[in-house]
């Protein structure tokens, strides 16, 4: 164990500077989302005076609200190197659902929206039932469940929406805000940001937290480490289910009503959000943080181009272009030299 | 004086292969027994037996004389028998200390452990970095250092650290030097003799005959599924060695 080999990892002074640069970001890798986030945000406002407004950041924020709360649960899933495709299906199933016990069933609100929690929850687990006890590989398993929960809600909801208004005002309540300023901050995204600070809390300073990481890392070395991977894997696609479970409520608020139409673009939204917050697709490195600012960037490229004049379909194009680029980041980063 | 561990007569077969058949292994306090033979000659499912990993289907093993049935690597861990694979069960993208407690997290006492469930990063950072001075490895300045940053001689240390940190009885080592430079697999060799001195006795799987001879004090060769004879690095040569485990030479009739 050479007694010199530390003097190597240091970052040694005739590196060049894109070395130096891959260290750093390997070992801070919320560091590269972080300046895009900053760099675009900076761009728009130059752009666009009226970008930097409070009324706008609210917007962007109610904006990204959802689709973060699903990027989520994602980033639980992505770090252990599988993938959900069924996370925005699974959302607004669980929204449809939610409104069926209310409207049809003619429960009281919160019990329609613990049981919708609940059904989330349950799909969530049949995911991580497929992918632990059937050993089916995460794409495949929710690639069907994606298909079968639309299919279902298609059923369930009749294709109707359901008006916000017809429902106790619990289900719409995420979509009310508390004016700060100009600045309108909605419940369902501080119900949001708790869920982010609560989850940034247990994947670093919880035993659950570090078997997630190293389950995705090297599910074989976790497992011989004596870590129960299965559980593990479990407990993280249950957990997600029940993120978007709430993902669908705040969603209910967000258009004040629930609609069994929307959501199909929340599936890969939600991986996007994770892979440019810098969470590896291989599994065992990023963060919630990361997933947090991954989102932050998607909306802020949104609203950004919009206010700059920019065609949606362009938007898209330039989303997916970032989506290449931050991909194309981690194969670097992950090739650093030890 | 008893083995701390003895197998007698492990059997197990894989329909009609038998990778191994019939094979007894001591293991005595305080030495370092190498475990060496040919390839198919039932060393690893010998070792995987011992540690948990396979269910033998006949014969018995015994832990400080008292018979043992490990289902799961986790009941041979209960016991005190710590493996280290060939594969090194680390993960890369954690920290030495993560690494050091992986499966084995400590908890911060009171309602921040028990409710919200804390790790007490900062005792398990203090055991990890004594836990690797106690073994001459204290160089690794930075216990918050992620295991991909480390050279495979020092995560080889990492992995030997746990086994010799949580091991009460038995530490096996599964071809410990084998993905090593010369330099490190010395530091590895070194590594190994101060789990020893520490008074746990140690299995050293390995093909490199130079390092069974340089740190083994009984020599395990296995051959055809069964063990052909124990010898010593002063009792035999080398080429000695290989020649009975090859089957170029009649192994010495009695164990010694």
């Amino acid at each position: 164990m050479a007694t010199t080999a530390t003097a190597d990892f240091d970052v040694r002074k005739n590196d060049s500077l894109g070395l130096r640069v891959q260290h750093i970001l390997h070992a801070n890798p919320v560091l590269g989302p972080l300046a895009v986030l900053v760099v675009a945000i900076i761009a728009f406002s130059i752009v666009n005076g009226r970008f930097l407004t409070a009324t706008n950041l609210s917007l962007v924020l109610q904006q990204v609200t959802v689709i973060a709360t699903l990027a989520l649960g994602q980033t639980l899933i992505i770090l252990t190197a599988g993938i959900d495709l069924s996370a925005g299906a699974i959302a607004v199933f669980s929204s449809i659902l939610t409104a069926t016990f209310c409207v049809d069933a003619g429960m009281p609100g919160i019990v329609a929206l613990l049981l919708g929690f609940a059904c989330g929850t349950a799909m969530g687990a049949i995911n991580g039932f497929l992918v632990t006890r059937l050993k089916l590989p995460p794409f495949i398993v929710t690639l069907g469940t994606l298909t079968i929960f639309f299919s279902l809600n298609s059923v369930v909801s009749n294709s109707e929406t359901v008006r916000g208004t017809d429902m106790p005002s619990l289900m719409t309540w995420t979509g009310n805000s508390i004016p700060i300023g100009n600045f309108r901050l909605t419940y369902g995204s501080i119900i949001m940001l708790l869920l982010f600070a609560y989850f940034f809390y247990a994947l670093s300073r919880t035993a659950w937290g570090k078997h997630v990481y190293a389950t995705g890392d090297d599910a074989e070395a976790a497992r011989l480490a004596g870590i129960q991977t299965g559980r593990v894997l479990f407990s993280v696609y249950t957990v997600a289910g029940l993120l978007y479970a709430i993902g669908g409520w705040i969603l209910i608020g967000r258009l004040a009503s629930a609609s069994p139409n929307v959501g199909v673009e929340y599936n890969l939204d939600s991986i996007t959000a994770v892979v440019l917050g810098g969470t590896s697709l291989f599994g065992g490195r990023g963060s919630v943080i990361g997933t947090l600012i991954g989102a932050l960037i998607v909306g802020v490229f949104r609203n950004g181009l919009q206010l700059g004049g920019v065609e949606v379909v362009w938007q898209g194009f330039a989303i997916g272009l970032l989506v290449l680029v931050a991909v194309s980041l981690d194969q670097w980063i992950r090739k650093v030299k030890t | 004086m008893t083995p701390v561990l003895q197998a007698k007569g492990l059997t197990k077969r894989y329909g009609r292969v038998v990778a191994i058949n019939g094979s007894d292994l001591e293991l005595y306090p305080g030495e370092i027994l190498a475990v060496i033979g040919d390839n198919g000659a039932g060393k690893s499912s010998l070792i995987k037996a011992l540690s948990g990993a396979l269910v033998p289907d006949e014969g018995e093993i015994y832990l400080d004389g008292r018979q043992v049935h490990f289902r799961t690597p986790m009941d041979a861990r209960a016991a005190g028998i710590e493996t280290v694979y060939q594969t090194l069960a680390v993960a890369p993208g954690l920290d030495i200390a993560d690494n050091l407690f992986l499966g084995r997290e400590q908890r911060k006492p009171g309602p921040l452990g028990s409710v919200f469930r804390m790790l007490d990063r900062g005792r398990m950072r203090s055991e990890a970095k004594r836990h690797m001075s106690e073994l001459g490895v204290a160089t690794l300045q930075n216990i918050g250092q992620p295991v991909e940053s480390l050279s495979g001689g020092q995560r080889q240390a990492v992995a030997v650290a746990r086994s010799a940190a949580f091991g009460s009885k038995v530490v096996i080592l599964d071809e410990p030097t084998a993905a090593l430079g010369v330099k490190e697999g010395n530091r590895v060799l070194q590594l190994i003799r101060d789990v020893r001195d520490r008074g746990l006795p140690v299995i050293l799987i390995s093909h490199n005959m130079p390092h069974v001879f340089e740190v083994a004090d009984r020599i395990h060769i296995q051959r055809l599924g069964r063990r052909a004879t124990v010898i010593t690095p002063k009792s035999h040569s080398m080429s000695e060695a290989v020649a009975i485990m090859t089957g170029a030479a009649e192994p010495p009739p009695e164990p010694v």
